[in-house]
């Protein structure tokens, strides 16, 4: 194989890397939206906001990543995704300024009560939309080459329900996770509870999703079943368990960064399974990283630069997150 | 009744980016004006300068945080209501796109994190670099933006198969003929709408009396921007519109109403033009004008729309009236930079009261004038996409109408709200301003006892 050849391998490991951040970093802030609807008062509404206010940007930009990303190396996916999901991904959208602007106008307004509530909805609106998203991928979506063929609601579905309910809960539990990280005193506490209650929730969802997978179209079931792709398979759930093992034993035990990071684990392994599910689909069941990949001398102009920007762009979000390390509490705040 | 997906795309996408615009316009300027204050305050050490950085940048935390949001919509409209386009140009077009966002998205949000919250949390040269940075940032993605828009127009360096673009030569394509023109009439033309606000709000404290110091700033280097930069954008933009002349010859017969292949042209002052007649109505013109702007020659020959088929023109009237809404504007710019530095001179600047006036008038004069570009360039360009190789017809997403006008009808909802609070909570810190006395006698300049997040109205004393 010569590297023209590798292009589209390693812009899927790229692409799958921004979306995997994105996941990651704006779940843990999406995930702090939806539980705002569960802090008393403005006190630990402030707490919990000001713990992510000087990142969330920086987090949300890796969303443009992905999207720009995908257009730019696999335009077909970019070209059938974006319309066939036309209606969810407005409403992400629109749940999405209402999440951002929350950030800026809340501490403004004289009341802020209208601000809290765009700032809980907009963050469980954003998250569903998403969950419903890949929901869709997974059950796959029509194509004619590169534009999408089918109606403004075929991606709606128990399945995609489920997942956009799923995905709801896994931001919750890595927002839960972050705020116990961060704070201390009653709201960490009351975080340890809804981690473990979270957690329970996420296996549930988890599980529901994996008994559903295989009764999808497409050839899921002879993947995870069917010997001997089965014996491939095999690691994600056995890590899926003994990560939500020790998830639930940190937090029993009131570790503080723990419960954190393997809720990032969490997803990584629920990620990981769901690519390996559908590659070498891009978007099944038509797209493939093969037939969906832009010419190849696109995908190298951007892989130069790529190489040395990725790499400067992870220094200094790194940089910017131990400028704001340690505990948040509100008087301290940022200032 | 039968919704037409191109015309509600169409309208959906000029809404969202007329409104998107308003913020980047702003930022860019006020970015390098902030990195300024702070410049001037870290090798100064007057305190006035500390006190204007600590007051616009919570007009720029705002302003910023719907900039942001804006731009996530525009990168998403592409897809969803411009899939066919978006196939075609991807190859070349897409990694400019992600050349933004490597370049630019990032380090500016995770810079603006720094600047913002970042007060006592770095030293305050550091802090002074985080400010420089996401001013950087800003024109950074000017440049990637605008060369993706002028591709557009003087598409470059590719090679058309099957209705695809393919990229042939990066450079080519990057620095396509009309980019170095529009990248500098853009980037002139966000300054001195940065400039006129800043304008704006110190005559406006001139005069309510108030604020003093920081307004005899505002005003002395607000006039002395202005009266540099705004000729220099005259001379860009009479730049930009030959380059116009020679790729885009309909855009510039349809911006001044020309409806004959003439020599020695006349530019109509005013007119009102009638595409069905191939004609105007009530003209005001001045002889030989055109010619001489255009051509820069007394009797140059300048096409007329006549010369196109009616297939192939842009729409004439809104082109027509946009452009001279913004040439207007630039030549209230001028008169104000130009009155400005007379007064100066006649050591006259902080009282002339009528002068401060016009200045407030003149407060929202760079955003007009930067929509009625955008609008006479953009509309210039139908009816293709690509100029000359995609229509806009053949552009636009297989979603349904009524989709396409159920987010129409919510993105105006939206953006009113978003837009009328932001709008809201800027003027209340206007109205605050920038205090006349440093709230916090410490010498540090980073320790002023702030509530967090809370920029627009930390100085309004409602510390609760």
């Amino acid at each position: 194989m010569n590297t023209m050849d590798m292009l589209p391998l390693i812009w899927f490991a790229v692409i799958g890397f921004g979306v995997f951040m994105y996941v990651l970093l704006d779940g843990f802030v999406l995930g702090i939206g939806i539980l705002s609807g569960f802090a008393h008062g403005e006190s630990e509404r402030d707490i919990m906001m000001n713990s992510v206010a000087p990142i969330w940007d920086g987090n949300e930009t890796w969303l443009v990543l992905g999207g720009v990303g995908l257009l730019a190396a696999f335009p077909p996916a970019y070209t059938v995704l974006l319309p066939a999901l036309y209606l969810p991904l407005s409403a992400m959208l629109i749940a999405l300024i209402f999440r951002g602007v929350a950030f800026e106008f809340r501490f403004k307004a004289n009341r802020p009560r209208g601000w809290n509530m765009a700032f809980n909805l907009g963050s469980i609106v954003a998250t569903f939309c998403q969950g419903v998203t890949l929901g869709s991928i997974v059950q796959g979506i029509n194509a004619d080459g590169a534009q999408y063929v089918g109606g403004p609601f075929d991606w709606l579905s128990g399945f995609t329900l489920l997942t956009g309910c799923a995905l709801v809960a896994g931001y919750a539990l890595l927002g839960a996770t972050w705020v116990v990280m961060k704070t201390s005193g009653g709201l960490q506490q009351k975080a340890y509870g809804w981690s473990r209650m979270l957690l329970t929730s996420v296996i549930v969802f988890m599980a529901l999703v994996s008994l559903y997978v295989p009764f999808l179209d497409g050839d899921y079931a002879e993947r995870w079943f069917g010997f001997p792709h089965a014996l491939f398979m095999a690691p994600f759930p056995l890590a899926a368990i003994a990560v939500s093992w020790g998830l639930y034993w940190s937090v029993t035990n009131r570790a503080e960064y723990l419960p954190f990071l393997l809720s990032l684990a969490m997803f990584a392994v629920g990620y990981a399974g769901l690519a390996a599910s559908f590659w070498p689909h891009i978007i099944p069941p038509n797209l493939t990283i093969w037939n969906a990949a832009s010419p190849p001398e696109t995908q190298s102009f951007l892989l130069v630069g790529l190489a040395f920007l990725l790499p400067f762009i992870l220094f200094y979000t790194g940089w910017s997150y131990w400028i704001f390390r340690g505990k948040v509490t509100r008087d301290m705040g940022y200032h | 009744m039968h919704l037409d997906p191109e015309i509600l795309s169409r309208i959906q996408f000029a809404f969202v980016v007329s409104f998107h615009i308003l913020f980047p316009a702003f930022t860019i300027g006020l970015a390098s004006w902030l990195a300024m204050c702070e410049g001037l305050y870290l090798y100064t050490q007057r305190d006035v300068y500390r006190r204007l950085y600590k007051f616009w940048v919570k007009i720029f935390a705002v302003s910023f945080g719907m900039g942001v949001v804006s731009g996530i919509v525009m990168s998403f409209q592409f897809g969803t209501n411009w899939s066919v386009f978006a196939e075609a140009t991807a190859p070349v077009l897409g990694p400019l796109f992600a050349y933004e966002v490597l370049t630019a998205f990032f380090l500016e949000a995770t810079f603006l994190g720094i600047m913002l919250f970042g007060w006592d949390k770095v030293g305050p040269k550091l802090h002074f670099i985080a400010t420089v940075t996401v001013g950087l940032g800003t024109t950074l993605s000017a440049f990637w933006i605008l060369s993706a828009n002028s591709w557009m127009h003087t598409p470059a360096g590719f090679e058309l198969r099957d209705g695809i673009f393919y990229p042939v030569d990066w450079w080519a394509i990057v620095f396509n003929p009309s980019f170095p023109y529009r990248l500098v009439h853009m980037v002139l033309a966000a300054y001195l709408t940065t400039a006129f606000v800043i304008l704006g709000v110190g005559a406006w404290y001139r005069l309510k009396d108030t604020a003093h110091e920081a307004s005899r700033v505002m005003l002395i280097m607000g006039v002395a921007f202005v009266s540099i930069v705004t000729p220099l954008q005259i001379v860009a933009g009479d730049f930009h519109g030959l380059k116009t002349l020679e790729y885009q010859p309909q855009k510039i017969a349809a911006m001044e109403a020309h409806w004959e292949t003439e020599k020695g042209a006349a530019l109509a002052l005013f007119a009102w033009p009638d595409s069905t007649n191939e004609t105007n109505h009530f003209e005001i013109a001045i002889p030989h004008l055109a010619s001489l702007v255009l051509t820069h020659e007394w009797n140059g020959e300048l096409v007329g729309l006549k010369d196109f088929p009616p297939s192939e023109r842009p729409p004439v009237a809104p082109i027509f009236f946009s452009f001279r809404i913004m040439v207007g504007l630039g030549m209230l710019m001028l008169v104000a930079g130009l009155t400005g530095l007379w007064l100066a001179w006649r050591r006259r600047l902080f009282e002339a009261r009528w002068y401060h006036r016009y200045l407030v008038a003149m407060t929202p004069s760079g955003f007009i004038a930067v929509l009625a570009g955008w609008i006479t360039t953009e509309i210039g360009r139908q009816p293709y996409t690509v100029y000359g190789l995609m229509r806009t017809s053949d552009s636009v997403s297989p979603v349904g109408g009524p989709s396409v006008l159920a987010t129409l009808i919510t993105f105006v909802i939206v953006y009113g709200m978003v837009f009328g609070a932001g709008l809201y909570y800027i003027l209340r810190v206007v109205r605050t301003g920038p205090g006349g006395h440093p709230v916090d006698p410490k010498p540090d300049p980073y320790a002023t006892p702030a509530r967090p997040l809370s920029y627009p109205d930390e100085s309004v004393g409602d510390h609760k």
